[in-house]
């Protein structure tokens, strides 16, 4: 907790859809949709989840850790959202901060780009992100270098 | 986290010297035993001149150490590097590469259904 350490990174994931750009952004806007993608998932549980899609507005989940996670059942997370760009159909830019227990993790800023891409969509998710060090408790999980290694290669080559 | 002293553009540099495959070939090396310079070299088919360039660009991200004893410069991976970048980024990505399987499992169910 005392190291102040932060480390930034990016990263970027493109998708192709077969869904149109419009309805790929209603899956955004739709805080019903947005929540079932979203925030659920396994391994989590969904306190709430609320948000409020303008500029300006801002997005709040609530989940709880359940199983399988190197962190301990039951803690709480919170992702903190503000829309801080939002073009119909095209571009939504939010900056998010992840908060674990009483500690935050991470704040970054998200911009996702909608692009007609045949009778469907290309979205291009990218995350420019400042990890604080410290404040995960999550245990180093230590590899074998040569895994770490093969991890990585994958990673830049967009297969991890 | 390690006191690895991450500066702003140091996860770029890191990640800019593991996009070549040579430096992940002296890497892999690397990781099972520290090696001087001209045994790494061997069995990389290019010049000592260029692998000398790889093994600096490995060095200015922090993946690397080199140490000179005598006449022969040793060089060692350094853990720490390693496991800031990896774990932050590919626990990140992979939170949004699910994230983004369901989105499309949704936008598809609403394409059939």
């Amino acid at each position: 907790m005392s190291d102040p350490t932060v480390t930034h990174g990016n990263f970027t994931i493109v998708r192709h859809y077969k869904a149109s750009p419009a309805k790929a952004f209603d899956a955004f806007r739709d805080p019903a949709k947005k929540r079932r993608w979203f925030a659920e998932s396994t391994g989590f549980h969904v306190d709430s989840f609320d948000m409020d899609f303008r500029v300006g507005g801002t997005e709040r989940a609530c989940f709880r850790f359940v199983a399988d996670k190197p962190i301990e059942e039951g803690t709480p997370c919170i992702n903190d959202t503000v829309y801080m760009d939002i073009v119909e159909d095209a571009r939504i830019v939010n900056a998010y901060t992840m908060t674990v227990g009483e500690a935050r993790i991470s704040s970054s800023l998200a911009t996702v780009e909608f692009l007609p891409d045949g009778t469907g969509s290309k979205l291009i998710f990218t995350e420019q992100a400042a990890f604080f060090a410290g404040g995960d408790g999550i245990e180093m999980r230590r590899q074998g270098w040569e895994d770490l290694i093969e991890r990585l290669a994958r990673f830049l080559e967009g297969t991890l | 986290m390690t006191g690895a002293g991450m500066e702003p553009a140091k996860v770029d540099r890191i990640f800019q010297a593991l996009g070549d495959p040579t430096r992940r070939a002296i890497l892999d090396a690397l990781s099972r035993q520290p090696s001087s310079v001209s045994d790494l070299a061997r069995p990389l088919d290019m010049s000592l001149a260029a692998v000398v360039q790889h093994i600096q660009a490995l060095e200015e991200s922090g993946l690397v150490r080199t140490e000179k004893q005598g006449r022969v410069r040793t060089c060692h991976l350094m853990p720490e590097t390693f496991a800031t970048a990896e774990r932050w980024l590919s626990e990140r990505r992979t939170l949004w590469e699910r994230r983004l399987d369901r989105l499309g499992a949704l936008l598809d169910e609403e394409e059939n259904g």
